[in-house]
């Protein structure tokens, strides 16, 4: 990101002059060329070798055949051509730049010039020096300058007029009214979602397929830049509106899409990780019951999916359970273990609920360590022989439907699915069943008095709720979902042990982790804990070389975000006003609201 | 006219030491519209807390059409007794229609079972509900606003909409606690009709204020409240002849005041500290 920032700097003229202008001093139609050369060249140079040596990982030493980070540069040079292309007002690309605004090329130019800047300066320092470069390295490196001079030069309403910060910043600022979309066909609407599914399926495959940590990285960069281009342009709000308007279709793509992933794999490890991040975005989304509806914030759910597994390992009939006698189906264990989840957090929610905001983090902290510590100590020494101890339960069974072995391998229509992917199709199951869940609980009577809970607890008594009930019952519901997606997670793993049940950990899942994915991903919402649920899971897995620092990097990259988008990468309609005054198109003019928060909370 | 809404008994509340409603006995007839005056920290807003639930009283009894009320503000809310706040408690990140259909809580059911199953009842208890709801919305005038988010709203219509917000727990007796403060004329006058327009409906209210003409010109009766204690209560003219609630107000001093003791404790405490001030004049400067 420094570099990005530097290039411009040195150029930036402070001689202001009325007209809009670039922060380069070049004539518009050259820049425009310049980005549409420069996005061709970047694209073109992932073609040549860039390096001499297959040691760096992804092997990009071949000519006429991009590999590795290589196609990254390749995607994000052919994006950028194309909103090139899109700003000359070439036919049948106008949709791409509904605004007909210059931030999406700037985001498409930096985010070529980021990955490929960062691949070269990857392979000098992990081959020791420039010199490792083949020229077509050299290339790709200037290629992707180009375009980011070409975008910079491109003229801006307040060049000039600001500190350059400012002018930074509206190179790259969404424009405030994007021009309604045409009315299409119904047909036409479902098509567009079905492709976009599609495209996002093969993305977020790409991203857990990528097999070393600086593809991840490039992968991050790309994307980042490109959704965010596609923010500036005004893509994504339109195509919300188009969810909005098909909502259910969407909904059955998107189940279509979690289907699909599995037969996109060749390695079960991949479908591996599916499933661990389903069991983190199932767990995450029951938390967004207790934390984004009801505002309740628990500090120890990971101890629900704690009791869940703990309960399918106890009745899986695992020789290593004290009642290894019981072997239950599945799904009597799992509604064994929800059942479990749900009368130990009513257990846990009963004295704690009368509590308020810190004290019942304190306290939700204290339960969840409690739960970690007791499991530890039931092993027939410090205590009753339930768990044993630190040792767990191990040996787990693998499930079997109807003879429908999961521990098996299975080919269906050509596709072999693993052992994983089968756990990983479960999974959807359950998936779907907690979505289920949660939308139409929030959608409800007792959703509204979580909200209402969340938002002014004395006004929402005042208005008849029962407060202690309705948060009472937010905390059942989200323990009872945890302990469901656990049983499926004691299965998945053979063994079932104390250790990553705890507060903070460097991988998931644990409290922190799930808290920091929904807040991550935004509160509220339910596509937002599902991403940032794999988000959290991904990181860990693919920089393996941050290692015992990934907390550090989390602390710092929760911090910024915080800063910068406080509402959560995904952001719930009501939050984002929350955090950001305008929005809503109709708002009063004369807002004497601004500070009315403030006030009714000096009241409380 | 004579049926009892609302009557507390003898109702006192102490915070230690502090006696803020000392043995108030009070009560709204159906159909009523009383006021509730008195200068700040008479103890208004305690005495409506104590009716609301919201602080359990030391001693005595609030009831409601002769039921005692638990001191639970969710059960006086079931019972019937709506209430609005001084300084506005919307649910500002609700929308306009969530904030009213959440005032229909306790006059629905449904269950988070019925929520998750969405049979045919649920979805008829929630149309009815968003009729209930929308019709309020019409009758205080924010039918075309109902998508707006509370907190987008102008002052005034979220004071209106604090309003219809308690009306949708269809009370029996409204507490409106300040409705007109910080309103211009035009919007007081419009304030007044409303809740003319409210009685109309059947509702008795109960309402503190501190615009003089608001509460004469609306109150069929209105009670004085002073230091905690119940004062005078009568017609609008009974009231205003009072030359104890003038006092009250003004501050000069009566006979039977409960603050003239310690006006003149303090007046005694004065005069001492004057006597030896000379010699510690030096202290008190260095300080």
């Amino acid at each position: 990101m420094t570099e990005t920032t530097k290039t411009p700097a040195p150029d930036a003229v402070p001689t202001p002059t009325p007209a809009p202008r670039g922060l380069l001093p070049l004539p518009t139609a050259a820049a425009r060329a310049l980005l549409l050369a420069g996005g061709i060249a970047t694209a073109a140079s992932a073609y040549l070798a860039w390096t001499w040596t297959a040691e760096f990982p992804g092997d990009l030493t071949f000519n006429g055949y991009p590999g590795g980070l290589q196609w990254l540069t390749f995607t994000a040079g052919l994006l950028t051509a194309l909103f090139a292309l899109a700003s000359y007002g070439v036919r049948g690309l106008g949709w791409l730049l509904p605004a007909r605004n210059n931030a999406p090329l700037v985001l498409t130019a930096l985010g070529g010039f980021t990955v490929t800047w960062f691949t070269v300066i990857a392979i000098s320092a992990q081959l020791g020096g420039v010199v490792n470069l083949e020229p077509g390295g050299w290339i790709a490196a200037v290629a992707s300058l180009l375009p980011v001079l070409g975008a910079f030069a491109l003229p801006q309403e307040r060049t000039g007029t600001d500190g350059t910060k400012e002018t930074l910043k509206a190179y790259v600022a969404k424009p405030d009214r994007i021009p309604a979309a045409q009315a299409t066909a119904p047909w036409i609407q479902r098509a567009v979602i079905t492709v976009v599914t599609i495209i996002g399926l093969g993305v977020f495959t790409y991203g857990i397929d990528t097999e070393y940590g600086e593809l991840f990285i490039g992968y991050l960069f790309v994307v980042t830049f490109a959704m965010w281009a596609l923010h500036t342009a005004g893509l994504m709000d339109r195509f919300s509106a188009l969810v909005a308007a098909n909502r259910s279709f969407t909904l059955a793509m998107g189940f279509a899409a979690a289907i699909a992933f599995p037969f996109t794999q060749t390695d079960d490890h991949y479908a591996n990780i599916g499933v661990n991040i389903l069991i983190f975005g199932t767990v995450a989304l029951g938390l967004n019951i207790v934390v984004g509806l009801a505002g309740l914030l628990d500090l120890g759910y990971v101890a629900f999916l704690g009791v869940g597994a703990y309960t399918a390992a106890l009745v899986s009939g695992s020789e290593f359970s004290t009642i290894s006698g019981v072997h239950l189906p599945f799904w009597a264990s799992a509604l064994a273990g929800a059942a479990a989840s749900l009368v130990f957090g009513v257990l846990i929610g009963a004295p704690t609920l009368r509590l308020r905001g810190d004290y019942l983090a304190i306290v939700t902290l204290g339960f969840g360590e409690i739960f970690r510590i007791a499991v530890n100590n039931m092993d027939g020494d410090s205590g009753p022989d339930v768990t044993n101890g630190p040792n767990g339960i191990a040996n787990i069974p693998d499930l079997n439907f109807f003879g429908f072995n999961f521990g098996q391998a299975h080919d269906i229509g050509g596709f072999t699915l693993g052992r994983f992917a089968n756990y990983y199709l479960l999974m959807v199951l359950i998936m779907a069943i907690v979505v289920l869940v949660y939308t139409r609980a929030a959608d409800s009577r007792i959703g509204r008095s979580w909200i209402a809970i969340r938002e002014d607890e004395t006004a929402a008594t005042a208005m008849g709720i029962n407060g202690f009930r309705v948060k009472l019952v937010a905390f059942a519901l989200g323990a009872s979902l945890a302990g469901l997606a656990g049983t499926v997670s004691a299965h998945v793993t053979y063994s079932v042990v104390p250790t990553p049940y705890q507060f903070a950990g460097s991988t998931p899942p644990n409290s922190a982790f799930l808290l920091a994915a929904v807040v991550l991903g935004g509160m509220g919402t339910v596509a937002g804990p599902l991403l940032g649920a794999a988000l959290l899971y991904l990181l860990p897995e693919k920089l393996v070389f941050l290692q015992d620092k990934s907390l550090l990097a989390f602390g710092i990259a929760l911090i910024l975000l915080m800063r910068f988008r406080p509402e959560g990468i995904i952001a719930n309609r009501r939050r984002q006003l929350e955090f950001h005054e305008t929005g809503q198109l109709d708002v009063p003019k004369q807002t004497t609201l601004t500070d009315e928060p403030a006030v009714t909370k000096a009241g409380a | 006219m004579t049926t009892p809404v609302l009557e507390a008994r003898d109702v006192t509340m102490r915070f230690g030491g502090l006696t803020a409603v000392r043995s108030v006995d009070f009560t709204v007839n159906a159909g009523e519209i009383v006021g509730l005056i008195g200068p700040n920290g008479a103890g208004k807003t305690t005495f409506f807390n104590c009716l609301t639930g919201l602080y359990v009283p030391t001693e005595g009894t609030v009831s409601y059409k002769g039921t005692v009320l638990p001191p639970k503000p969710h059960l006086v809310t079931q019972a019937g007794i709506a209430r609005t706040f001084q300084n506005i408690r919307l649910f500002a990140n609700m929308t306009v229609l969530e904030n009213v259909l959440v005032g229909r809580h306790t006059r629905t059911k449904e269950g988070l079972w019925s929520a998750l199953l969405r049979g045919p009842g649920f979805k008829k208890a929630e149309r009815a509900s968003e009729e209930r709801a929308m019709e309020l919305l019409e009758f205080i005038g924010l039918a075309h606003k109902r998508d707006h988010l509370a907190r987008n709203l102008p002052y005034g219509e979220q004071r209106k909409l604090e309003i219809a917000r308690a009306m949708a727990s269809e009370p029996g007796l409204l507490l409106l606690d300040e409705p007109t403060a910080g309103m211009n004329p035009q919007e007081t006058r419009a304030t007044e009709e409303l809740v003319f327009a409210i009685r109309d409906r059947g509702i008795a209210v109960l309402l503190i204020e501190h615009d003089m003409r608001f509460v004469f010109n609306l109150s069929d009766r209105v009670a004085v409240l002073v230091q905690g204690e119940k004062l005078v209560e009568g017609t609008s003219d009974v009231v205003q002849a009072d030359e104890r609630v003038i006092a009250a107000y003004l501050g000069e001093p009566f006979e039977g005041d409960p603050g003239e003791a310690e006006a003149a404790e303090v007046e005694a405490a004065e005069a001492a500290a004057e006597a030896p001030s000379t010699t510690s004049s030096t202290k008190g400067e260095a300080k």
